[in-house]
């Protein structure tokens, strides 16, 4: 089956990053549309549209906007999650920089719906060119007068994984470090400022248009009826032709790594697809036989995630794919939470020795034993994220792992496509040089 | 009053009034003045957001795009994580500590570049993904290094 472009669609013929082809091809006829009705009959046509949330929760986006307090005495704030940073995931990115009109005009349909005059999208800070795109995209509607009286101000991040996490950001963007708030509340009752707040994926806030341009019934009538509508899919890793696909949910895996993607490349074998970005539990190759959406992923112990594929061939071992996961999680962790600040140290360590040889039976249990320690005792999903791989690994391919201990070393020994790599937490750090440095 | 002190008000006019939330761009503009966050742009970017230099310093330790620390003219960060690391991201970092005679982690002794090793650019489709002084250069491998360094302004 083909591409399904809704969300990048027109991109790859016209410029859509100038707001003359944009609307050359009917773009910004939606927030004319959604201005026409009342923020009530926008809010329930976005309910029937059963837009869940792109940024990996996939909690409907209508049903959250009925969730702000449009009564309070408060602004209302709608803050867009542009901070993409799971591992796998680069389609946040392509939207920015391929279509931003689509998502400024998301955010103007999305203001109407909660009665907001206030939209903060914050993008990471690594995204230079993206934010660049972006923020000429939003002068260039504001000088065209389509804001109205909703003002845009695109905000970037300065490095650091955990501001993807809803509260963590809205912390970020109240120019705090980013360390998740315990919740409730809820952000739709008390988020930016203590106001009410909505926030959303990039993804699914371009989506919006799209809903309006076709209707939510129609709309509703493409993907699957669980999760209707389009994914712009990442692959990446061991495949002939990693790359974004939309694709409409529902599409089953086998179909987009093996005919969109090309399948596994340098002829290789297929050893593991982690579905959802890097936090999610990864599936053998017997597993792959599913349809790419949020129920069907879920029925089988895994997430639909940030609908990023990672891709992994017969030559990674999967001691060193674990490691080099948690050294990831163990350097975002924000350090809040002890179990998840002291859980992924300790989940490196256990790793190292099984790679390294001078683990014993026991330290698989206690790999386990550590992460059970890990889940459900933290604020936010990071704790999670870097468990669910590492016990789908440590209980998958538990015979890699006990052949590490029985062979007091890897048995890939040294052909493994990830040996020898290393992660920033390994480099040493800079001894603070000249009197000036405050450390 | 400076004009970096004239550049923070008019990103503090941009947030609610009371709010701190200037904090990041403010940080950002005086790394960018300075090279990096030594004692002196902390205490200039405090001074003119009204709050104290311990603020300022708290933030700067949680983010990886403030140096804390002189950093070279120019940065070459590449990226190791997890889908790079399965296209090789490996050799392209052998490449650039090769080509520049220094590890990871460190500044070449003119003070010109800085190599790291980071997290996710989320560029995986592209791998292995390099950014230099944040423009990101896809599908680096290992016989495009010296091209890439050779680009650089100032590079050996």
């Amino acid at each position: 089956m083909a591409e399904h472009k809704v969300l990048l669609a027109g991109a790859d013929e016209h410029d859509l990053t100038q707001l003359a082809e944009y609307r050359a091809i009917g773009g910004y006829a939606g927030v004319a549309k959604a201005r026409a009705m009342t923020p009530d009959a926008l809010i329930a046509e976005l309910e029937k549209a059963v837009l869940r949330g792109r940024g990996g929760a996939g909690f409907p986006m209508g049903r959250k906007a009925s969730l702000i307090d449009r009564k309070s005495a408060k602004p209302k704030y709608l803050v867009v999650n542009a901070d993409e940073s799971e591992p796998g995931a680069f389609k946040d990115r392509e939207v920015m920089g391929k279509v931003p009109h689509r998502l400024i005009e998301g955010c103007l349909i999305a203001a109407h719906a909660i009665e907001s005059r206030d939209v903060f999208i914050y993008i990471r800070g690594e995204y230079l060119t993206e934010y660049e795109i972006l923020s000429g995209a939003v002068e260039e509607a504001r000088a065209a007068g389509i804001f109205g009286d909703v003002e845009i101000t695109v905000h970037r991040g300065a490095g650091a994984y955990i501001c993807g996490e809803e509260t963590a950001l809205l912390e970020s963007l109240e120019g705090k470090r980013g360390q998740p708030r315990p919740r409730p509340p809820f952000p739709p009752i008390q988020g930016l400022y203590y106001a009410p707040t909505q926030i959303n994926n990039v993804c699914t806030i371009a989506t919006v248009p799209v809903i309006l341009e076709m209707g939510a019934e129609e709309f509703a009538k493409t993907g699957v009826p669980s999760s209707p509508g389009t994914a712009i899919f990442s692959v990446s890793g061991n495949v002939a032709r990693p790359g974004n696909y939309e694709l409409e949910l529902g599409t089953p895996m086998r179909e987009l790594i093996f005919e969109h993607a090309g399948g596994i490349a340098d002829g290789r074998e297929l050893k593991a697809v982690i579905p959802g970005g890097s936090s999610v539990p990864a599936l053998t190759p017997d597993e792959i036989d599913v349809r790419l959406d949020y129920d069907s992923l879920g029925a089988i112990g895994t997430f639909f995630g940030a609908a990023s594929l990672i891709v992994v061939d017969d030559r990674c071992c999967m001691v060193q794919l674990a490691l080099r996961s948690t050294k990831f999680y163990m350097h975002e962790s924000c350090g809040k939470c002890t179990p998840c600040r002291v859980g992924t140290r300790w989940m490196v360590q256990i790793l190292e020795s099984i790679e390294n040889g001078t683990a014993t039976h026991a330290d698989l249990e206690l790999l386990d034993s550590v992460g059970d320690n890990i889940l459900g005792k933290v604020l936010c999903a990071l704790g999670e994220f870097a468990v669910y791989p590492v016990h789908s690994y440590l209980h998958k391919w538990r015979e890699e792992f006990v052949a590490h201990v029985e062979h007091g070393g890897c048995p890939f020994a040294g052909s493994s496509s990830l040996e020898g790599i290393f992660a920033p937490s390994d480099q040493h750090a800079h001894t603070p040089a000249g009197e000036e440095a405050l450390v | 009053m400076s004009r970096f002190h004239d550049e923070v008000q008019a990103i503090r006019a941009r947030y609610p009034e009371g709010s701190r939330s200037a904090a990041l761009p403010a940080l950002r503009l005086a790394q960018e003045k300075h090279g990096w966050l030594s004692r002196q742009a902390i205490e200039e970017t405090a001074e003119a957001l009204d709050v104290t230099p311990a603020f300022c310093y708290s933030v700067a330790t949680f983010y990886d795009m403030l140096h804390l620390e002189p950093v070279g003219k120019h940065t070459i960060d590449v990226c190791t994580n997890l889908p790079c690391a399965l296209c090789g991201a490996q050799r392209v970092i052998e490449a650039f500590e090769s080509e520049l005679g220094i590890h990871a982690g460190e500044t070449t002794e003119d003070g010109e570049i800085t190599l790291r090793a980071v997290e996710c650019l989320g560029g995986c489709g592209y791998a292995t993904v390099v950014a230099v002084d944040d423009r990101y250069h896809h599908s680096v491998r290992a016989e495009t290094v010296p091209e890439i360094v050779g680009g650089i302004d100032g590079g050996t």
